[in-house]
């Protein structure tokens, strides 16, 4: 759910909300004792990406791709605080040269949301959100192959502050995280960004991420707009034609994209999402185009949830 | 709810304070390395064997001042002047350089080697441009600092450093002029103390014999070298190492004998290696004459192998009939025998099959693009071994030269086998053969990373007798690392170590009777 801490050089950049409703970018709320449990299947790729600010293609990758399987749990411990997790399972293939792909769990995320402050004036809502998340690796993948690699190995605490706006079915969210990344440690005893390191450990630049939607919020049908950049704070640029790429890259990127969820009428447990989101600028990042569908299903274990 | 406004409050405070608490900043292993003192001065070194010298005194260090001169007691007076108001940056340079002359400049080798590692881009047309060193700053940056040419970069530079501290230590020993500090008992000393005469200056040896060979080696980075240069000498006059005349004298000799070295680089025939299409087209046609499939370039555009001529650049440890008669080794298994096919089905079965650990050793060994090369990887091996050993800067040179005239030899009888054969990679002949590192532009047979590491690990295992099992095993390790790799064949590591063996026994066979030991 905390898509914003998924992202992989070059391969799967970020996913930025792309499973509509409860992530930690959006304003939808469980209620109190609502469980819900979603499957997401994601796949992104690219055959495009940037050396520093140089665009090129290149013909030993052809196209990278990153699928991603997430199972994605969530929990209202009241109508203003959900705390929610998830688990992805990423592999990666590049379609032309030798290189091989790999496979592997990624990072769990744990994500607290609270709703902490609703106001209305006349037809105009609006509320307050405050957000902290956690993600770690779950398995000791291999971070110093990329863009070959699941995932760039750190562990991430994400403080993000987000208002959501609404006046009748229109809606707008607007939201800021500033992301904290710890070290990591490569396999090698030393490597060379810019300059000599005779350790195997990488200092981590901290990031940023912001994201805009708007959109249609109706009780069975929600379809919105996405705008979401991430920026390092730091990190180096890839030199030409380098293909020893590390974490502490420099990787931005602004991303346009589109999500839409329907809940069944006829049985409002379940719904079911599909997005996509288009890379238009960036930096050490592949240009990627990613697709996802997810299906969630909601248990009431209190009464029933009003909308 | 208690518990979990806990467990909010637990992710807030963590998102929190963590970022603020704890500094990111990392340290290398060598940042903080003490100050060299070494066990011995091995005040004899001046008598040991030269490589490219006719003997220590081919180029003359003219007699120094004498320590009671008007002259010398002002060159005391500088340091001291220098000492009375010394900021943090200049006590941290003193504290760098105090590691070792010899240590240092092999890892600024190292960090330049690094950074030109890299492939050049193709041209539009999908051909690939060729550094040139006559303009070295134009796009692609030259030099490209492949293995091969990281191996006789380091192999010169090595030499050449060995060279001049054994004519430093002869001129040490003639005129025997004591340091300054021995001289004025109140200057102030920032280095270990040592009863080695300071003329001429070791250091400055180091630094003058090593720039200019960095600037044959890599010449569009001049600035940053002299940078470099010009911080040595200082620490070494602010530290109360050495007076003026010390550094001066030692600087010109550093730079005579690197022009002899310079010379013979210019004539090893190591321009020439990258050969022309001609040249390539040729090794393919022998190949295919020979009944044998022929590498092919699986980069797209198909890329000039990595220079196929640099199998016959001239050689240090032995001469070029001893390479072809000793060290070459036989043919591959044919491309079309039940061996091959067997070698082939074993890569696979690594390429499909990788494990964790296999993966660590892999990425550990790989020393591909924008690193400093198996030869330098064996060079911060050696490095950090031989830090615990407090060698004087003679020995450190002597070492350093024999290891990296050991891998230089390898890298020369690795390429010379490379293109003798010809022989095809693993992903060229079965296609479905997917690679877990870079996969190397050049023919398979025999495998460099093999070759340098056992010359590296035979030679090392002679000169820290106690650590000769450990680094037989990291060769070992390194050799597998190709294999699971998916990118060698068994025959190519288990050759190539065995050939990379035999040019450690020259190198071991030159340690025994250099005078060293």
């Amino acid at each position: 759910m905390n898509k914003s801490l998924i992202f992989l050089f070059i391969t799967g950049v970020m996913r930025p909300g792309l499973a509509l409703a409860q992530t930690d970018m959006d304003a939808i709320m469980m209620n109190k004792k609502q469980f819900c449990q979603g499957i997401t299947y994601d796949y992104s790729s690219w055959n495009q990406y940037w050396e520093g600010t140089f665009k090129r293609d290149n013909a030993n990758l052809g196209t990278v791709s990153t699928q991603m399987l997430m199972y994605m749990p969530n929990y209202g411990i009241t109508n203003n605080l959900n705390v929610m997790a998830s688990v992805p399972y990423v592999w990666t293939k590049a379609s032309a040269g030798t290189l091989h792909g790999l496979k592997g769990f990624q990072d769990i995320s744990i994500v607290a949301k609270w709703r902490a402050y609703k106001t209305s004036f006349g037809k105009n809502n609006l509320s307050f959100f405050a957000i902290g998340g956690l993600s770690t690796p779950l398995s000791d993948y291999v971070i110093d192959f990329l863009p070959m690699s699941i995932g760039l190995g750190s562990t991430n605490l994400t403080a993000r502050g987000m208002v959501d706006y609404r006046r009748g079915r229109f809606t707008a969210t607007g939201s800021a995280a500033y992301i904290w990344r710890s070290n990591v440690k490569l396999d090698k005893d030393s490597y060379y960004d810019t300059e000599l390191h005779m350790t195997d450990e990488v200092q981590m630049p901290n990031a940023m991420q912001y994201q805009l939607r708007t959109g249609y919020r109706g009780k069975y049908l929600i379809a919105e707009a996405l705008l979401t950049n991430f920026t390092t704070l730091g990190g180096y640029d890839i030199t030409k034609n380098n293909g020893q790429l590390y974490p502490n890259l420099r990787m931005n990127a602004t991303m346009v994209g589109t999500n839409v969820k329907y809940t069944l009428k006829s049985f409002t447990h379940l719904s079911f999402v599909g997005g996509c989101n288009f890379t238009v600028a960036g930096r050490n990042v592949g240009q990627s185009t990613a697709f996802n569908v997810a299906a969630f299903y909601v248990f009431y274990f209190g009464k029933k949830a009003k909308s | 709810m208690k518990k979990i406004f806990l467990l909010i409050s637990l992710i807030i405070s963590c998102t929190i304070i963590l970022p603020f608490g704890c500094s990111k900043s990392i340290e290398g292993r060598t940042d903080n390395v003490s100050a060299l003192s070494p066990a011995s001065n091995d005040v004899n070194a001046g008598a040991w064997k030269p490589i490219l010298l006719t003997g220590p005194a081919e180029f003359a260090v003219a007699t120094p001042l004498a320590t009671n001169t008007p002259d010398y007691i002002a060159q005391i007076s500088e340091i001291k002047s220098f000492q009375a108001n010394l900021r943090q940056e200049e006590k941290d340079i003193v504290k760098y350089w105090s590691a070792g002359a010899v240590f240092r400049w092999n890892e600024i080798l190292r960090q330049l080697v690094a950074k030109h590692n890299l492939p050049p881009y193709q041209n539009a047309e999908g051909t690939y441009p060729v550094p040139n060193a006559n303009n070295p700053l134009a796009y692609p940056q030259f030099p490209f600092a492949n293995p091969p040419y990281a191996a006789r970069a380091y192999a010169y530079v090595s030499a050449a450093q060995y060279d001049a501290l054994v004519a430093a230590w002869y001129y040490k020993k003639l005129y025997n002029r004591p340091a300054p500090y021995a001289v004025d008992a109140t200057l102030n000393v920032l280095i270990p103390k040592s009863d080695l005469p300071s003329y001429p200056s070791e250091d400055a040896v180091v630094e003058g014999v090593t720039t200019e060979m960095m600037k044959l080696l890599f010449p569009g980075d001049q600035d940053f070298i002299q940078l470099k240069a010009e911080e040595h000498k200082h620490a070494r006059l602010i530290s109360g190492a050495n007076v003026r005349s010390d550094l001066d004298a030692g600087e010109a000799l550093g730079k005579q004998v690197a022009q002899k070295f310079i010379t013979r680089a210019r004539g090893d025939r190591a321009g020439a290696a990258v050969g022309t299409q001609a040249i390539w087209s040729q090794m393919e046609q022998d190949c295919i004459t020979r009944g044998e499939t022929p590498w092919i370039s699986q980069e797209s555009p198909n890329r000039p192998p990595m220079l196929p001529l640099f199998g016959k650049v001239k050689t240090f440890l032995f001469d070029s009939l001893t390479m072809v008669t000793q060290i070459r080794p036989g043919p591959p298994p044919s491309t079309s025998s039940k061996q091959f096919q067997d070698e082939t089905a074993e890569v696979k079965y690594y390429s499909e099959h990788p494990t964790r650990e296999r993966m660590k050793a892999i990425d550990f060994w790989a020393d591909g693009v924008a690193t400093v090369t198996p030869p330098g990887h064996w060079n911060d091996i050696a490095a950090e071994d031989f830090l615990k050993q407090n060698f004087s800067e003679v020995r450190w040179a002597r070492n350093l030269a024999l290891l990296n005239l050991a891998m230089m030899d390898a890298a020369i009888a690795c390429w010379d086998a490379k293109y003798a054969y010809f022989n095809p990679r693993p992903s060229q002949v079965d296609p479905s053969i997917k690679t877990l590192t870079g996969l190397p532009n050049f023919p398979s047979y025999v495998s460099g990373h093999s070759t340098f590491s056992a010359a590296a690990a035979t030679i090392l295992g002679h000169l820290l007798p106690s650590r000769a099992n450990d680094y037989l095993s990291m060769a070992e390790e390194a050799k597998l690392s190709r294999l699971y790799g998916a990118i060698h064949y068994r025959s190519d590591i288990e050759v190539g170590f065995d050939c990379g063996k035999k040019v450690g026994n020259f190198a071991i066979q030159r340690a025994t009777t250099d005078g060293a030991e």
